[in-house]
């Protein structure tokens, strides 16, 4: 527990450099806001000052932080000037989308690459080897956009498997009442069975693209790292000792291999919540990534503030969960940071 | 040196997948090099009349919406798509090695604030920050390279850092400073020289991420501006066309970005092999 504080405390100074730094990057953004806030290029000065004012855009820039730092201790993101709507209740909505996506995505990941890269460590040499060491290098080659539209083209426009690539649910289809905004739970709380099939059926392209691309380190690391371990003499010992191979792979090797591929994991998510933006815009999906990326198209910059915000705090937090992880798989490594 | 030649003949005869790397890099740099003077179109044509027809015998990868040749519009964006990734992998290279050497060699204060810097860069999902870093420095093509060399720059500062702090107490230097050499000089000729072909290795790997990155923001309209010919730029054109089953749009100039990034990471993979044998995997 006492870890479990220090970690948190640890957090602090991280998240307070990116809002520094995230606060920065976007004040240096070309382009003066209060012009396109008229939208009007032709308005006068007179208006253009009062804009200015009016956001806050007149205040010397240490000042502005101070204001933003407040806000932002209210939980208040700005407001987007493209939706009228504050950032905050935006991304609140839009997350969703974008996290159902993440999530599905990670574990067809893992779920995958896991098992994967153990058999090519216990077989190396062999066809799953090479199946493996294929995957992981073909994985990391394809960009997410190129793969996405390579599945589109096969699944949808030939083979007609898929559904067209536009958003979260069948445009026909009626939306299950909001409840935690992950549509495979809201349908299936709401008992809609087709709307739950509906919402699957949308789901796979996406998630299938992002997860090629996401399951290449984590096989090539599993595999290293298994292959690293079952050489160890412990694993030959308990191999002499006649324990069952399921024991010594699962019980005795995994564990040991384990910290490299939860390092790699915590990469792997954080590849990924920036790639949602890439993985959106090919499907058309309603997430964060397009809202961040529209705004920042149309120099409306609290969303794009706020996605990078909200993205690096979720990943400091995915982080910490990695380091928790790691004390709880090898006790070692908490004496280890802290000696 | 000797042993390294001969040890880079023997990594590329035992495996023929490095070979092939390296044969693929050749191609790359000679389209890089001479496409624009080679290819049997001008990629920025127009010519309705021919408007989205498939591959042919004329032309090889079909053409554009604007009847534009697709086969020479790929060969001749190897230039830029490499030249980003390039000069981005360069800058972090000399920058965050120069950083990174100094941290680890200084240590103390330097090292402290320096570390808190990278930890925050580290903290956010890359392409998120090379997005922010684009908007900040406005769309160009100047800022996509800037953008690609920050987020790889915390790599470099890290590698460097931690194999200068490895040998800063190793014989050898103790014994340059005994002789009178400064910081700067032992930097500069003892450790960083040493220390470059573990940075040289990260660079090659970093290479197809690079490739990657650049592609990717002008996927999404940063960056290289149409009618530029560029590989992320052509697969964001030939997308809306995929629906309508016009597959040759996307699928080339996406084809020769795999074929580019699958080439960086073999060939980073077989150099890391010569250098550092034992980290093979």
């Amino acid at each position: 527990m006492n870890l479990l504080l220090r970690r948190l405390l640890g957090m602090i100074p991280t998240l307070a450099g990116v809002v520094i730094a995230t606060f920065i990057l976007t004040r240096l953004i070309p382009g003066d806001p209060a012009v396109f806030f008229t939208s009007n290029p032709t308005a006068d000065a007179a208006t253009v000052q009062a804009i200015r004012e009016k956001l806050g855009l007149a205040e010397p820039l240490w000042k502005q932080f101070f204001i933003y730092v407040g806000q932002l201790l209210h939980g208040d993101l700005g407001n987007s000037i493209t939706t009228g709507q504050p950032v905050a209740r935006d991304m609140l909505r839009l997350l969703p989308a974008s996290a159902e996506l993440t999530f599905v995505a990670f574990a067809l990941a893992v779920g995958i690459a896991l098992p994967l890269g153990i058999a090519a460590a216990l077989r190396p040499g062999s066809f799953v080897d090479h199946v493996s060491r294929l995957v992981s290098t073909a994985g990391v080659s394809l960009p997410t956009f190129v793969s996405g539209l390579l599945l589109i083209y096969f699944l949808y426009y030939l083979a007609g498997w898929a559904p067209e690539p536009i958003g979260r649910l069948d445009p026909f289809a009626i939306a299950p009442p909001t409840v935690t905004g992950f549509l495979l739970v809201d349908t299936l709380a709401a008992g809609d069975g087709a709307g739950f099939v509906s919402a699957l059926r949308q789901l796979v392209l996406p998630s299938v693209t992002m997860a090629i691309f996401a399951l290449a380190p984590l096989a090539r690391m599993t595999r290293a790292s298994m292959l690293g371990v079952l050489h160890s003499d412990f694993i030959r010992t308990a191999r002499a000792n006649g324990l069952g191979w399921r024991k010594i792979v699962f019980t005795y090797a995994l564990r040991n291999a384990m910290l490299p591929i939860v390092t790699t994991l915590g990469l792997v998510f954080s590849y990924m919540l920036g790639a949602n933006v890439l993985v959106e815009r090919v499907f058309a999906w309603p997430g964060v990534g397009s809202y961040a990326l529209n705004a920042l198209l149309s120099l409306d910059y609290a969303p794009v503030q706020g996605f990078m915000l909200v993205m690096a705090a979720i990943f400091v937090l995915v982080n910490l969960l990695v380091d928790i992880a790691y004390t709880l798989l090898d006790p070692r490594a908490a004496l280890l940071h802290h000696a | 040196m000797r042993e390294r030649l001969a040890l880079a003949r023997y990594v590329l005869t035992e495996n023929p997948v490095n070979l092939a790397a390296l044969l693929l890099l050749a191609i790359l740099l000679f389209s890089a090099l001479l496409g624009p003077a080679l290819v049997p179109y001008d990629p920025l044509a127009t010519n309705t009349a021919i408007a989205l027809n498939p591959p042919s015998a004329a032309h090889w990868f079909g053409t554009d919406q604007l009847g534009r040749d697709i086969f020479s519009r790929v060969v001749v964006a190897t230039r830029i798509d490499l030249a980003i990734a390039f000069g981005a992998v360069l800058l972090s290279l000399s920058i965050g090695a120069m950083i990174g050497a100094a941290m680890g060699y200084f240590g103390g204060m330097l090292d402290r604030v320096g570390g808190r810097i990278v930890d925050v860069l580290m903290a956010f999902p890359l392409f998120a920050l090379a997005m922010g870093v684009v908007a900040a420095l406005g769309n160009s093509v100047s800022s996509v390279v800037y953008a690609t060399a920050v987020i790889n720059l915390p790599f470099y500062v890290r590698l460097a850092r931690a194999e200068v702090s490895v040998r800063r107490g190793l014989g050898y230097v103790e014994a340059a400073r005994i002789g009178g050499s400064s910081n700067l000089r032992i930097l500069r000729v003892f450790l960083l020289p040493n220390i470059l072909p573990t940075l040289v290795v990260q660079a090659s790997v970093n290479l197809g991420w690079a490739v990657l990155n650049a592609a990717g923001l002008s996927f999404i309209g940063l960056g290289v501006r149409a009618p530029t010919p560029e590989w992320g730029i052509m697969v964001a054109e030939g997308a809306q066309f995929i629906l309508s089953g016009r597959w040759w749009l996307a699928a080339f100039p996406g084809a020769a970005l795999m074929l580019a990034v699958f080439c960086f990471n073999l060939l980073g993979d077989g150099l890391r092999d010569i250098v550092d044998p034992r980290s093979r995997t």
